[in-house]
């Protein structure tokens, strides 16, 4: 059905013309709204709705000038960074582990690993907010840092499990027959290879802390709110230009981070086409 | 291979690499260990805990302890004796010393509406201990409710160590006199309608996001992948835009006189502003359209494994192009709606940011209510019992998700 020239029956034209026309309202429905509230960033005037009196940085000035703003920024990425790099390590063992483990258990292990993305936020939050208060982990960042960990590793050993799925035991005998130690043969061979599924993995693992707003509804204290967070106790009070622009800000990180996945998995293809 | 070419060297071998497969096994398990421990202390162990809250009844026990055990044998049909007053009067006079009369009191006026005030009123009208033989009637002049059975059996029954109180309120049910169980009084009865606005709410947008999403998702699998990979941008990028920048957009686009007001009324089409937010309408499409992209991946990927060989197959045969895609297409799909509806609805069951901002009052899901008593009333067993009811409806749905999911990747493995 690739080749559309291929529709011959008016039916069968009209039904593919139905399609298009509903699939790019649907394309708008998902596109407008985030490039809806780009340009009331750039407004000089206070009110969020167009046409725009005039383009002024102004919004972008005060959310520079305000401590508030921008510690929650520092904090997204202190928090993102800190459970990315958690996670990695958590995630990655655990994947490379479970690829040789055997047992009739495996899928066990492997739901109970995957379930912190299944259970409602609202339910880890609670959980962790009973749990971390007593030991005083509450209003701080590393019950943060480890509660966002716990959320984002799933997504770790999804992706890096998927790689090695497709990557060939051989190659690490191949490094062993050659006299290579297991290390060396993990940095040499292995590393290299699973780079895009790590990095990929990463990525997924820093969005996940970076948008991540129940959890720190329920932890953070004044000090460790997040972006998101601020952004949420904005939204509430009044929505301010000021929001658009942060709107605007988290949302080129989330460009950044999709362009990226979109680079390292069309480089795995071509990897694997070449091969 | 027979039996007698086994030789004795072979059998030690053989051992040798069974052996070594265990190492190897041990290992693997080494490397999974770290994760599964961590995940014990900031995820299992958490929700465990919120589990033990929604059963855990254990305040009044500490607060009155000498109440509660004068009340062990009592058989409920009389008023409790002159022992039980006097012990009564003794742990409210402890209780007041230790200043956590209020803990015991708020835990009561759960179960007995009204019992705060009884409590508070007879701590602070108890000057000292009453005389031997005289708390009965001293506790009765304090407070006449001391002369009702329900007062006593309220204490009675949230003796604890455990209950199922919280669980039964949950559900809008309670024990009556007796301790049978029967429905809750109308107006504590408010969360079976809750959780069935929270299905209500999850199956709409599960039917709207089918509904939009598969359109799309066969645009996407049928068209040219040079085409479709360039069309995909418009699906991957709300679903890595943060949800608070979409729920941000939906409020400016559908605020009375927000962007799409402005244009409606600009256009002639409206005179008044439409009231398309902080109510069930904008709950239902913000919440679309940050799920919309977790129907159309699964849906496209199944679309994607349907050989279109299939429907030139019915097209030669003669079968129309209605019953091609209705008999040959769509049957194959199926997999593919039921992974991502369920997907949907698993995530929707769950939602709190979203009905917070764009909802009203009256569009508050189940999470609303578990963050509410967590955090502002701190009726902590009750926002348990609820989370208990919706952990346990996600797991039931996610357990019938992976079977689903599983199924489809056997069949997909025998397809290639």
């Amino acid at each position: 059905m690739s080749d559309n020239s291929a529709l011959r029956t008016p039916s069968q034209r009209i039904a593919w013309t139905a399609t298009i026309v509903v699939s790019t309202l649907v394309f708008v429905f998902l596109i407008a709204p985030i490039l809806a509230i780009m340009p009331l960033s750039f407004s000089s005037g206070s009110y969020l709705t167009y046409p725009l009196p005039g383009f002024s940085l102004r919004w972008y000035d005060d959310f520079i000038n305000s401590p508030r703003w921008m510690n929650s920024l520092k904090n997204s990425l202190i928090i993102g960074v800190a459970s990315t790099l958690l996670s990695m390590a958590l995630g990655t063992l655990a994947a490379l582990g479970l690829a040789q483990w055997k047992s009739r258990f495996k899928p066990l292990v492997l739901a109970f690993v995957l379930s912190p993305v299944v259970v409602p936020g609202v339910i880890t939050a609670v959980g962790l907010y009973f749990f971390f208060a007593p030991i005083g982990l509450t209003g701080s960042y590393l019950g943060l840092i480890l509660a966002h960990t716990a959320l984002a590793t799933p997504f770790v050993v999804i992706t890096v499990g998927a790689t090695l799925q497709s990557f060939d035991t051989n190659l690490a005998r191949a490094a062993a027959s050659l006299g290579a130690s297991p290390l060396q043969a993990f940095r040499r061979v292995i590393l290299p290879l699973i780079l895009p599924g790590l990095a990929s993995g990463a990525l997924f693992a820093f969005a996940t802390s970076f948008d991540e707003v129940v959890i720190v509804l329920f932890m953070a204290g004044p000090e460790q709110r997040t972006l998101p967070r601020e952004m949420f106790s904005g939204i509430r009070e009044n929505i301010s230009p000021t929001i658009t622009a942060a709107a605007v800000i988290l949302t080129t990180v989330s460009v950044i981070l999709l362009a990226t996945m979109e680079g390292l998995r069309r480089r795995n293809e071509r990897l694997k086409g070449g091969g | 291979m027979t039996a007698a070419s086994l030789t004795e060297t072979e059998v030690p071998l053989k051992r040798r690499l069974k052996e070594a497969e265990r190492a190897r096994q041990f290992k693997a398990l080494a490397l999974v260990l770290p994760l599964l421990v961590f995940l014990l202390f900031t995820f299992a162990g958490p929700i465990a805990g919120m589990l033990w809250r929604a059963v855990d009844d254990r305040e009044v026990r500490q607060v009155l302890p000498q109440t509660i055990a004068a009340l062990a044998d009592w058989d409920g049909k009389d008023l409790p004796d002159e022992k039980a007053y006097a012990a009564l009067a003794s742990d409210i006079q402890a209780a007041r010393a230790a200043g956590t009369i209020a803990i015991a009191a708020k835990r009561l006026n759960y179960a007995l509406n009204g019992f705060r005030t009884i409590l508070t009123s007879t701590a602070r009208n108890l000057k000292a201990v009453p005389e031997a033989g005289t708390a009965k009637e001293t506790l009765i002049r304090i407070n006449p409710a001391w002369r009702e059975r329900a007062t006593w059996r309220t204490i009675r029954d949230a003796g604890g160590p455990i209950t199922g109180f919280y669980l039964l309120a949950a559900l809008d049910l309670t024990r009556n006199a007796d301790g049978a169980i029967t429905a809750a009084a109308p107006d504590q009865a408010i969360y079976r309608d809750i959780f069935a606005r929270t299905f209500l709410i999850s199956l709409g947008v599960t039917a709207l996001c089918l509904i939009l999403g598969f359109p799309v998702a066969y645009l996407l699998a049928t068209l040219p992948p040079g085409r479709s990979n360039l069309l995909m941008i418009f699906v991957l990028l709300p679903f890595w835009t943060s949800l608070l920048v979409r729920t941000c957009a939906w409020i400016v686009l559908l605020q009375s006189k927000g962007v799409v007001n402005d244009s409606l009324h600009w256009l002639g089409i409206i005179d008044e502003p439409l009231r398309l937010i902080y109510n069930r309408f904008g709950v239902c499409v913000a919440m679309t359209h940050v799920l919309l992209p977790f129907m159309i991946l699964p849906l496209y990927s199944s679309m994607k494994a349907i050989s279109p060989a299939y429907m030139r197959a019915a097209a030669s045969l003669g079968a129309p192009p209605l019953t091609a895609f209705l008999r040959i297409y769509l049957p194959q799909t199926l997999p593919g709606i039921g992974a991502g509806s369920l997907l949907v609805f698993i995530l929707a069951l769950g939602y709190y940011i979203t009905p917070a901002l764009v909802g009203g009052a009256a569009d508050q899901m189940i999470s609303y209510f578990i963050a509410l008593y967590t955090t502002e009333t701190a009726n902590w067993g009750l926002a348990s019992a609820l989370g208990a009811v919706l952990l346990l409806a996600t797991l039931l749905l996610a357990l019938v998700y992976g079977k689903l999911v599983q199924g489809q990747q056997v069949t997909g493995g025998m397809k290639n």
